[in-house]
């Protein structure tokens, strides 16, 4: 036989709880118990109710560019919730609720966009890398993370979170063929939420799934309805597990939507069909957990209103602490340029608001030392 | 006390840090059994085994993307590019993250890693095999840069570079990988980067060089009557500035030579340093000996565009006589 089929293979796409609310027992099985379901509900509200208020803060110009997590909630926070608090977390810039998770302060989020690097200043023990801007290029630091947690002989691992639109950058490949060829227990989730800002997903990736992409890597990937928390988690755990035991990665596609602009900046009605998106809003992942927590008992009213005025409360204080942290100092952003800061480095600093610039500042005199001495 | 080539010096200095770190591993391609294109890593990866001596993927940008993850968790990763001619894929990661991490955390994630990277012409090499980026590297704040153009410097800049808690750029000159031999001391040893070396002293004239171009220099000045200080940057940056600067305000005059293309050279900081520092002390303008502002010529004429011996020797009159 000249011609043979030398490799077959096909996708599964995994739901537990559909857009309807319909829940399979079978599947669904031990997934969330109802405790932890609860509380990962109460969680979405309040990431829901920062979208509101971060939203509101832009435009009243308290705060600069953000991106609306809406829509996207069940994402990020399946996976964290299903993976173990010493593995890595390496996000790109729209996934609140699962760093949130994993106890990131919410106002660190929000001092990244109030142009404050503080921000970023990450406790190293909440293994969570700061947001990442440039599309795709976390992927690789994830791969490199996870590969050092192996040399060690350790049993972490990393999860990196991307957009459909990153998986058209070579970062991309570059870090699926590592992963793969190497051995590296990654995890790579996709969150295919139909744009990368106005271009749709069909410009990035013509094949049927964005999921067959780790197919080409050799690594396992599967196809998970992003809006549904219990089938992320179920994925992600077995990719857990899988990297664990096997320090094989796994690609994760998981089908969302952005439900809101892609930042404060754009203005999606520009670009896509408001009919799609309201077909999105009715497959929102908080709208059929609330049904799933109800139809259990587990949700009413008053615990709605409960839950509401403490996510309001969380967020506000937040925002107060955020916007309370004292202004930086207007030479903070020489001082951690180098574990230790270079000679001349030195100088254009203590001479930054003198009318000499890079020379000795010892040599200054009168009001041009005061200036020196004035902004430490 | 060993007679090394530049090559050994830096394959002893990476077995020995390697010995005494066992965060420190290699990344790249062909640093595995093969040893190296320029056998830079070899006996490497006998040593010490393919966990720590790896061969990855044929991907710049996935090396040091990679290295990045591996130093923010706990290693001291050593990815070697092998030419600088593919430094370019790699160029995103480097800028975009390695140099930015530590001030856009305040602190809080560090990339100490080593960016091994052969650099230069002048070995009859193919296209892209022969050019000097190292001032873009320069440009860019959070990176340090250094280029030995000795066997006992490689050795001790290397070991200081793996020790840094920053990112380094450590450009090996390969026309000089194996030109001559010195004696490098068998025990570890360092050499601060951001310090200059004096190769030469002398009162009527600076030559300031880096990377190969410091043999050429020593010809010239070996053909010169003058009475010439030759200082050898070996970092790029931070640049030691307070040495240059003592040297021309003692001779008045100034040659900044490099291989790369004049514009945006780094010898126009150098230059742009001394007249701020020196200008009253000045006897000639500075003059630079450089590569051409054109693409690196196929091998055939690299001499032609190369700041060979004879240029140099131009430069040093000219400027003398000015």
């Amino acid at each position: 036989m000249p011609v043979k089929t030398v490799f077959e293979t096909k996708i599964s796409h995994v739901s537990i709880l559909d857009e309807n609310g319909k829940f399979d027992a079978k599947l669904g099985k031990g997934v969330i118990p109802d405790k932890d379901a609860v509380a990962l509900y109460e969680h979405m509200l309040t990431c829901r109710h920062l979208d509101e208020v971060a939203f509101k803060l832009q435009r009243s110009g308290r705060m600069g560019t953000y991106p609306e997590n809406r829509g996207q909630e069940a994402t990020s926070l399946g996976a964290a919730y299903a993976l173990d608090k010493k593995d890595w977390l390496v996000p790109c810039y729209r996934e609140n609720a699962g760093l949130f998770w994993r106890g990131l302060p919410i106002e660190m989020i929000l001092l990244h966009w109030m142009g404050d690097e503080r921000g970023n200043q990450i406790d190293n023990e909440l293994c969570v890398m700061p947001l990442a801007i440039p599309i795709g290029t976390q992927m690789l630091h994830a791969t490199g993370l996870a590969w050092a947690a192996k040399y060690r002989k350790e049993k972490q691992i990393a999860c990196t979170f991307f957009g459909d639109g990153a998986t058209s950058e070579g970062d991309f490949h570059e870090a699926a063929n590592f992963a793969a060829n190497l051995d590296i227990p990654v995890i790579f989730f996709c969150q295919n939420n139909g744009w990368a800002i106005s271009v749709p997903s069909k410009i990035q990736c013509s094949a049927p799934t964005v999921a067959q992409r780790g197919l080409a890597y050799g690594m396992d990937c599967v196809q998970v309805d992003g809006n549904d928390i219990f089938a992320v988690v179920k994925v992600t755990r077995d990719a857990a597990k899988l990297a664990r035991e096997k320090k094989r990665p796994t690609f994760i596609e998981a089908v969302t939507y952005r439900l809101g602009d892609h930042t404060t900046a754009d203005d999606a009605r520009r670009y896509r069909d408001e009919k799609e998106v309201e077909s999105w809003k009715k497959k929102d992942p908080m709208l059929r957990l609330e049904k799933y927590l109800r139809e259990k008992k587990l949700w009413d009213d008053k615990k709605h209103e409960a839950a509401m005025a403490k996510a309001k409360e969380t967020v506000i204080a937040a925002v107060k602490r955020a916007e309370e942290i004292a202004d930086p100092k207007n030479a903070d952003f020489f001082n951690s340029m180098y574990a230790e800061l270079p000679a001349d480095l030195k100088r254009q600093r203590d001479t930054m608001c003198t009318h000499s610039l890079g020379l000795d500042p010892s040599q200054l005199e009168g009001t041009e030392r005061q200036a020196v001495n004035s902004q430490h | 006390m060993a007679n090394l080539t530049l090559v050994q010096a830096i394959n002893l200095a990476l077995i020995q840090e390697m010995e005494a770190d066992d965060r420190v591993m290699l990344l790249g391609e062909d640093v595995g059994p093969n040893g190296g294109v320029f056998r830079v890593t070899d006996g490497l990866h006998a040593r010490f085994g393919g966990d720590r001596v790896v061969d990855t993927p044929l991907a710049e940008s996935g090396i040091i993307g990679t290295a990045i993850g591996l130093a923010m968790n706990g290693l001291r990763p050593i990815p070697e590019i092998q030419f600088e001619g593919f430094l370019g894929p790699a160029y995103d990661q480097l800028t975009t993250h390695a140099a930015r991490m530590r001030t856009r955390t305040r602190g809080a994630f560090t990339v100490p890693m080593v960016v091994r990277v052969p650099i230069g012409g002048g070995i009859h090499a193919p296209e892209l095999h022969s050019d000097s980026p190292e001032a873009i590297y320069a440009h860019h704040p959070g990176l340090k840069v250094v280029m030995p153009a000795s066997p006992y410097d490689a050795k001790g800049l290397l070991i200081s570079a793996i020790r840094d808690p920053d990112p380094v750029m450590y450009f090996e000159p390969k026309r000089i990988y194996r030109a001559f031999r010195e004696e490098v001391p068998e025990d570890e040893y360092t050499i601060p980067i951001g310090e200059a070396r004096v190769v030469s002293e002398g009162d009527e004239l600076t030559i300031v060089t880096w990377g190969a171009p410091v043999v050429q220099c020593m010809k010239a000045i070996e053909n010169s009557e003058k009475s010439i200080e030759l200082i050898d940057l070996r970092t790029i940056y931070p640049v030691d500035i307070d040495t240059i600067e003592e040297s021309v305000k003692k001779t008045g005059r100034c040659v900044i030579v490099h291989e790369a293309p004049k514009t945006c050279g780094f010898g126009a900081e150098i230059a742009t340093s001394i007249m701020e520092r020196c200008f009253l002390h000045l006897e000639a303008p500075v003059q630079r000996v450089t590569g051409f502002d054109t693409v690196m010529p196929y091998y055939k004429l690299e001499l032609e565009y190369l700041p060979e011996t004879e240029r140099i020797s131009r430069a040093i009159e000219e400027v003398v006589a000015y």
